[in-house]
């Protein structure tokens, strides 16, 4: 039985609430807006405590990074039946310029500290859209990756994962220790139960340094400028199939 | 001046009952914070997609009602020991506001099982009824209702005219009992009969009964203006037998433990009107802000803006009412007057709310396409139902007179 599944949740702004551009430009409005667990990190921790449930691992450890509001989004994995969790304490100017190579460092750093045997994250958070932290850590740690997951199955050392690719669906085998990524249909999750989160109240959150898992913080982006989408232009109503062509090529799309 | 320190040491009462309460008046601990979180994740997901079908095809939530129930939420005060979730009244009345929040009926249907069925038996029974009454019915698989009300009283529940008199080893029933709330779905009522009618209301006893069960009959299913996911109708008893273990608490207790248990029902249904308050809000305001007239969106004009200023006031402070009912029950202070205060104010404010909303969204206010109409029928009964508002004022009235005692 693997011993210990770490999973990785992202607090992000909740996907209900409407985003807005900050009037500098410089990113988006985070002040006093509803913020909740990633969707896809749900759907992650979801697949590791049914993991526990089915014996198959030991125990499931939820890691944040950012500062203390991150504990929220680790006590409600907790209340999902996550066992302990670890919270990496980035603050300030550090957690603005957090991206997905910090975090898969530091998360490939807790992978071996924590004795891990398997790393599953959410396929990509929904505000950033990176889709490369799980890639990353499994590259860091050079352990194999099943990405896309829609469905999981350990199999002795071994896991078999079904992957949601472009042309369908692809089943590989790899071998433990490994990282997954989630994504949509890999499960439902799990309301928190009122029960349950009692008991999350009760289970512990330690705190770490990045420095201490010898992670430099430094970021190799910089972002400089964010913008609104596009305004969403009228459409245009044509008569024929040859007036939609001629307008098309006209407008240097064919 | 003995009675200035009376009303003095009355209002040191209420407000004492520690600081830490005061404080989660004005923000809830994290516990409460992440159960209210999971109620509003699952009202939202759950229970706002399917509510107007089911308030159209009059249907039990039944999964639903099971879903809530592996959560904890149809036992939320019943120890663990027993299957429930063992939270505290707060919990409670935050999870029955959020589940009303996304469907009324499902918030009633939820309240009348913890606070009306498992209440009293957690109150009031024997170890032995605990066991057998309780565990079936936290997990959403039973549900349970309370039968008082008559076709001859509702406000005048002294005067109750169904009896049980004593026959070998049973209690035999006999008598209507009207206007019963999830009664069609239920699978146990605590009713209530007098076992002595020389004695009044000291007369009246409580008596676990299970359903279906020879003898207990269901009156057809009233046709409601609201909550019309949730079953109403008559129980018609015609020598009913039930065993004399199913006496809940002793003969002639049976009106104190219907007030008491409807005090502690009140926060709930407070708790419920919140809710249906809350949702009209939301709708009102979400509305303004899209609808355009005389070329800006509605949200920009005064009257709309003072409308739901108002809205919003009285919402609060039935909120903060009902959440104060809640802590001293917690702290096991006497709460009847705040539990009829916040009652009598959550429901005129869940009224005023929906009436408020649909004058806000004018014509679209009146169709059903938008779920205004709905709060505005489900708001309805309950400044009705578990006290109407003019027995809530005279619980107040009471209470508050009690303490200028001269």
């Amino acid at each position: 039985m693997a011993a210990r599944v770490l999973v990785g949740v992202k607090r992000v702004i909740d996907y209900a609430v409407k985003i807005r551009v900050k009037p500098d430009n410089t990113g988006v409005v985070t002040d006093g807006v509803k913020h909740s667990m990633n969707p896809f990190c749900e759907i992650a921790v979801e697949e590791a405590v049914r993991l526990k449930e089915k014996k198959l691992v030991k125990e499931v450890v939820a890691v944040s990074c950012g500062p203390q509001q991150v504990q929220e989004t680790i006590r409600t994995a907790l209340a999902m039946g996550a066992d302990r969790g670890i919270h990496v304490e980035v603050s300030g100017k550090d957690y603005d310029t957090l991206g997905p190579l910090q975090v898969s460092k530091i998360l490939a750093a807790l992978a071996k500290k924590e004795e891990a045997s398997l790393v599953i994250l959410g396929k990509q958070a929904i505000d950033d859209d990176c889709n490369q932290t799980g890639q990353m850590t499994a590259a860091l740690l050079d352990w194999p990756q099943g990405t896309f997951a829609s469905e999981v199955t350990i199999d002795g050392d071994k896991i078999k994962v079904i992957r949601e690719i472009d042309g369908g669906l692809e089943t590989i085998k790899i071998n433990m220790p490994a990282v997954v990524t989630a994504d949509l249909r890999l499960n439902t999750p799990r309301y928190a139960t009122l029960p349950n989160i009692m008991k999350a109240k009760k289970k512990k959150i330690a705190s770490v340094k990045p420095g201490e898992l010898g992670v430099d913080l430094t970021s190799r982006l910089e972002v400089l400028r964010v913008e609104e989408p596009a305004q969403r232009q009228a459409g245009v109503k044509v008569e024929t199939v040859e007036d939609l062509v001629g307008k098309l090529k006209e407008a240097g799309r064919i | 001046m003995s009675a200035l320190i009376k009303a003095r040491k009355a209002v040191g009462l209420a407000v004492g009952c520690g600081a830490r309460s005061l404080t989660q008046l004005a923000e809830l601990p994290e516990l409460h914070q992440m159960m209210r979180q999971t109620c509003r994740d699952y009202a939202d997901r759950e229970l706002a997609p399917i509510a107007a079908q089911l308030d159209k095809s009059h249907t039990f939530p039944a999964k639903q009602v099971r879903e809530l129930g592996a959560m904890g939420v149809m036992a939320v005060e019943v120890p663990e020991s027993l299957g429930g979730a063992g939270m505290d009244y707060l919990a409670y009345s935050l999870a029955i506001e959020e589940l009303s929040r996304g469907c009324a009926s499902t918030g009633v249907i939820a309240s009348v099982n913890n606070s009306l069925y498992l209440g009293p038996v957690l109150k009031f029974g024997s170890e032995e009824q605990k066991q057998q009454w309780i565990p079936p019915f936290t997990t959403g698989e039973k549900v349970g209702c309370f039968a008082l009300s008559e076709p001859g009283n509702g406000s005048d529940a002294g005067a109750a005219s169904t009896v049980a008199r004593q026959d070998g080893g049973e209690w035999v029933l006999n008598g209507t009992k009207a206007w019963i709330t999830n009664c069609w779905d239920a699978s146990a009522s605590v009713v209530f009969a007098t076992t002595d009618k020389s004695l009044k209301h000291k007369g009246i006893s409580a008596f676990l009964v299970p359903m279906p069960h020879p003898g207990l009959s269901l009156g057809k299913k009233e046709d409601k203006l609201g909550i019309r996911a949730s079953s109403t109708a008559n129980i018609i008893l015609e020598d009913c037998r039930v065993p004399l273990g199913n006496l809940l608490g002793e003969r002639g207790m049976g009106f104190k433990i219907a007030m008491q248990t409807l005090d502690s029902g009140r926060i709930g249904i407070a708790s419920q009107a919140l809710g249906i308050a809350q949702a009209a809000l939301d709708c009102a305001a979400d509305y303004a802000h899209k609808r355009t007239a005389f070329g800006a969106p509605i949200a920009k004009m005064q009257a709309i803006q003072f409308k739901l200023a108002d809205m919003a006031v009285a919402l609060e402070s039935a909120r903060l009412l009902t959440w104060k009912a809640s802590m001293l029950r917690d702290a096991k202070k006497p709460f009847s007057k705040e539990a009829a205060m916040a009652k009598l104010a959550a429901s005129e404010a869940a009224t005023f709310c929906s009436h408020q909303a649909i004058q806000v969204l004018g014509g679209m206010g009146y169709v059903t396409d938008m779920p205004a109409e709905r709060h505005y029928r489900d708001a309805r009964i309950t400044e009705i139902y578990e006290g109407t508002s003019e027995i809530q004022r005279l619980v107040i009235a009471n209470q508050v007179l009690k303490e200028y005692q001269q």
